[in-house]
């Protein structure tokens, strides 16, 4: 007889998430599934929209990275214009975007994902959180998190009006510039970036690769699965977030193909589940086989370890230092372990906080020219960057008003969504056999997705914090066996 | 009673996850808070689960933060289990207070909205019509979803509402003088909304340069002008909501040089955020001839999604006239 086993996150995620695991006869298990149990439907509601209130507007689709929504909506709107930005608009939104990486990345591994490592995975789940890493690594440290977090964002606030929500992209610029006064402050912030990022890459190594019981979680197969990968490139195919083309890697690591971000339509299809409200990317000239690894397999990855696997290296050179080490330590490209994902996460940091200081003693950040006034009409355009959680794709087509008559979004986190129900039953079937339900289950599962900082805001919701598990096994009849809570 | 530190918690509905982010970026304040509530359920950063609420006894959380609007059949689940086991319901950000941007998918249903999604987006590949069910087979095994409804929800159209804390996402300074008055006992009426009753325009560094008597004789769209920094919207001939909008937001939009979009929603006199803007905004059009006034209204291109940005759900529009719009 078999056995469902739901592990209902309850809270949060019961509005947001679930997870079913099945067994078999054998007590193996068969097959697990993420379901994710919400959507907002922007792609309707953006329609009859004027183009230019986009990054204004798609924001909310996720108030954990709403910078990313608000500049991916805004380089489709000068797509649509066709007006480039100004050489100091584009630079200041480069600066934006890099502080919004540093921070959000920052966020991920102290807040989120860190706690799993810096407290500890078999932690008591009430320390596994902000406060207990504070309680580890000590207050003042922590205090160091909130105070880096704060400076970071007040460049944000200051050029974007609002961290949550942006405001100041507009098709051919942006609509507020710098001056000297603070351009002499942030960039004292940015250098304490670069110092904080190499800090939390310390922490890094002292917690996690100088302990040999973590690093084998890291590198064991339960937590490995052979993927192609997807990542923005600059022209000597180094990481970048911005702007650039993309290029998809095989799990070979060899280059499978390189488009620009407005050919998407080329390299991507979204498979549809009748049981859950998110799609599935998948590559179109591979095709959609299910959720199974390897070359025959359109399904690939994206966000931080997809776009250090897809790069040739870093744009900065601190970054590259860790970019190098990294891979020597696990072995060379491509690297397929989901738990990389955290090491790539924070040389990314890095980069963005190295580029935040480059881009902050560039005379041209406090230039005066911020817009080009769009002459042409609005047409049809595409806009992607990577989020911190991926590649992201706006696409707007409109009328001759620029009013939009068509939306199409494929939201960072979604690129990883069959990644994520694979790594979960692959994690799963290491967990569970023959009927034996490790405690460990419970941690499992979390440590399986959360690598991938998975927000489901970007699909539906927001999805960026400590997941409450319960796991429930059921016998014949659906009767409750047992529980598992942590 | 005792001297127990008053329980706390927050949820989210249908949301972005921005309101969670505005009490994370409370930053130092966030240790001041932790110290003083004891915090029973707050998914996005502590391991409570429904269950522990359920056990809980009615009226024993001091407060709860909900935000998002209500769209799916979960979400009115926990909104009735929460309003049960708390004292006091706050309304926490545009979504829960107004419905939200979420809430322009109001102008359409859920066929419509998922024959979008599922079908006709130009990345999907959907041979079969597939779409979500709420009971589906896979392998063998049933799947449940909760349902998707037609309609966004504000909060107080779902659960009573005791106070409303506006903005998207609601600014540091409103949280804190929430939490403050809640842990001072020192709350307005019921039903209020807690910031200033007065507009945005009150605050607004630019209102000096607001002439006595606006006139508009061309409507300009934020991208087709180089915007001033230090004049008043309005007076550069481009939509701002100001008028309409209530202020305690430190104008931060404004600060970012592009103009209101009502976020914060009407003052406490207004009851339909965009039916006050549209009189304003009428009043002050300059335009005699009939072609003239025609030539301005057809300048505002999309009318109900600027006026009603953060506030359809909320607002006089009802629901099927709505549905014969489209």
């Amino acid at each position: 007889m078999t056995r469902k086993i739901t592990i209902d996150p309850i809270t949060r995620l019961e509005g947001h998430g679930k997870i079913e695991i099945f067994l078999n006869d054998e007590g193996n298990v068969e097959r697990a599934i993420l379901q994710v149990p919400e959507l907002r439907g922007f792609e309707q509601f953006a329609v009859g929209r004027p183009v230019e209130e986009m990054p204004r507007i798609t924001p909310r689709i996720c108030g954990v990275c709403p910078t990313a929504h608000h500049m991916a909506a805004t380089k489709a709107a000068d797509a649509v214009f066709h007006v480039e930005p100004t050489v100091t608009a584009r630079k200041l939104r480069e600066l934006i975007y890099n502080a919004f990486f540093m921070e959000d990345h920052t966020l991920h591994f102290f807040f989120l994902g860190g706690p799993d490592f810096v407290v500890g995975p078999q932690a008591p789940a009430a320390e596994r959180n902000i406060l207990g890493v504070i309680g580890k690594v000590g207050l003042e440290i922590g205090g160091k998190v909130i105070h880096i977090r704060e400076s970071v964002r007040e460049i944000m606030n200051y050029l974007c009006g609002k961290a949550i929500h942006p405001v100041s992209g507009l098709p051919g610029g942006v609509a507020k510039g710098l001056d000297e006064e603070h351009r002499v402050q942030f960039l004292e912030t940015a250098k304490e970036a670069v110092e904080f990022a190499e800090f939390a890459l310390q922490i890094f190594d002292d917690v996690v690769l100088k302990n040999k019981s973590y690093v084998d979680v890291v590198v064991g197969d339960a937590y490995k699965i052979k993927t192609y990968y997807m990542g923005m490139v600059d022209a000597k195919n180094q990481v970048e977030f911005y702007d650039g083309d993309l290029r998809i890697v095989d799990p070979d690591g060899k280059e499978f193909a390189k488009f620009r971000p407005a050919d998407y339509l080329d390299h991507i299809a979204e498979h549809v589940e009748p049981w859950t409200y998110v799609k599935f990317p998948f590559l179109k000239k591979v095709g959609w086989k299910g959720f199974v690894e390897g070359n025959d397999s359109g399904v690939y990855r994206v966000a931080p370890l997809a776009r250090l696997n897809v790069a040739e290296g870093m744009q900065t050179p601190r970054a590259q230092k860790h970019y190098d080490r990294m891979y020597a330590t696990l072995g060379g490209k491509p690297v397929h372990n989901t738990l990389a994902f955290h090491w790539a996460r924070l040389i990314e940091a890095l980069q963005a906080a190295e580029k935040m200081v480059e881009l902050l003693e560039d005379p041209d950040i406090t230039g005066t020219d911020l817009r080009n006034i769009p002459t042409q009409t609005p047409t049809e355009g595409v806009g992607v960057v990577e989020a911190p959680r991926g590649v992201l794709i706006h696409h707007y087509k409109t009328d001759e008003k620029g009013l939009i008559t068509a939306a199409n979004l494929i939201v960072a986190t979604i690129g990883n969504a069959a990644a994520i129900n694979m790594s979960i039953e692959k994690a799963a079937k290491t967990f569970i056999k023959g009927g034996e339900i490790s405690e460990g289950l419970l941690n499992m599962a979390e440590i399986a997705f959360r690598p991938y900082d998975p927000c489901h805001g970007c699909g539906t919701h927001g999805w960026p914090g400590g997941m409450p598990l319960t796991i429930n096994i059921y016998g014949r009849g659906g009767k409750l066996i047992r529980q598992l809570r942590k | 009673m005792t001297n127990a530190k008053p329980k706390v918690a927050f949820y989210w509905c249908s949301s972005c996850g921005g309101c969670e982010e505005s009490i994370v970026d409370l930053g130092a304040d966030i240790l001041k808070v932790v110290a003083a509530v004891d915090i029973v359920f707050w998914p996005v950063a502590l391991d409570f689960k429904k269950k522990d609420v359920e056990a809980m006894p009615d009226k024993s959380i001091a407060v709860t933060f909900i935000n998002g609007g209500i769209r799916m059949s979960e979400q009115e689940e926990m909104a009735h289990l929460l309003r049960r086991k708390s004292q006091l319901i706050v309304a926490h950000g545009a979504c829960a207070h107004l419905g939200g941007i979420p809430g322009l998918a109001n102008f359409w249903n859920k066929e419509t909205i998922f024959r979008t999604v599922y079908e006709t987006t130009v990345s999907t590949d959907n041979p079969k019509g597939l779409s979500p069910q709420t009971k589906s087979i896979e392998g063998g095994y049933e799947l449940t979803l909760p349902e998707f409804w037609d309609t966004v929800y504000p909060l107080n159209k779902i659960i009573d509402v005791d106070y409303y804390l506006p903005g998207c996402a609601p600014q540091r300074d409103l949280i804190m003088n929430a939490v403050t008055a809640i842990l001072e006992g020192k709350l307005p009426v019921k039903g209020s909304v807690l910031a200033p009753n007065k507009s945005c325009c009150d605050d607004c560094d630019r209102n000096e340069t607001k002439p006595e008597k606006l006139s508009i004789k061309e409507i300009k769209r934020p991208h087709e002008v180089l915007l001033d920094p230090k004049t008043c919207f309005l007076a550069q001939g481009v939509i701002c909501m100001g008028p309409a909008t209530r202020g305690g937001c430190g104008e931060r939009c404004i600060e970012g040089n592009m103009p209101c979009r009502g976020c914060m929603g009407p003052t406490d006199q207004v009851y339909d955020q965009g039916a006050k803007f549209l009189s304003a905004f009428a009043s002050i059009l300059e335009a005699t001839e009939e072609e003239d006034v025609e030539r301005l209204v057809d300048s505002i291109v999309d009318p109900a999604g600027t006026f009603y940005r953060f506030s359809l759900p909320s607002s006089i529009l009802k629901r099927k006239r709505l549905e014969a719009v489209k």
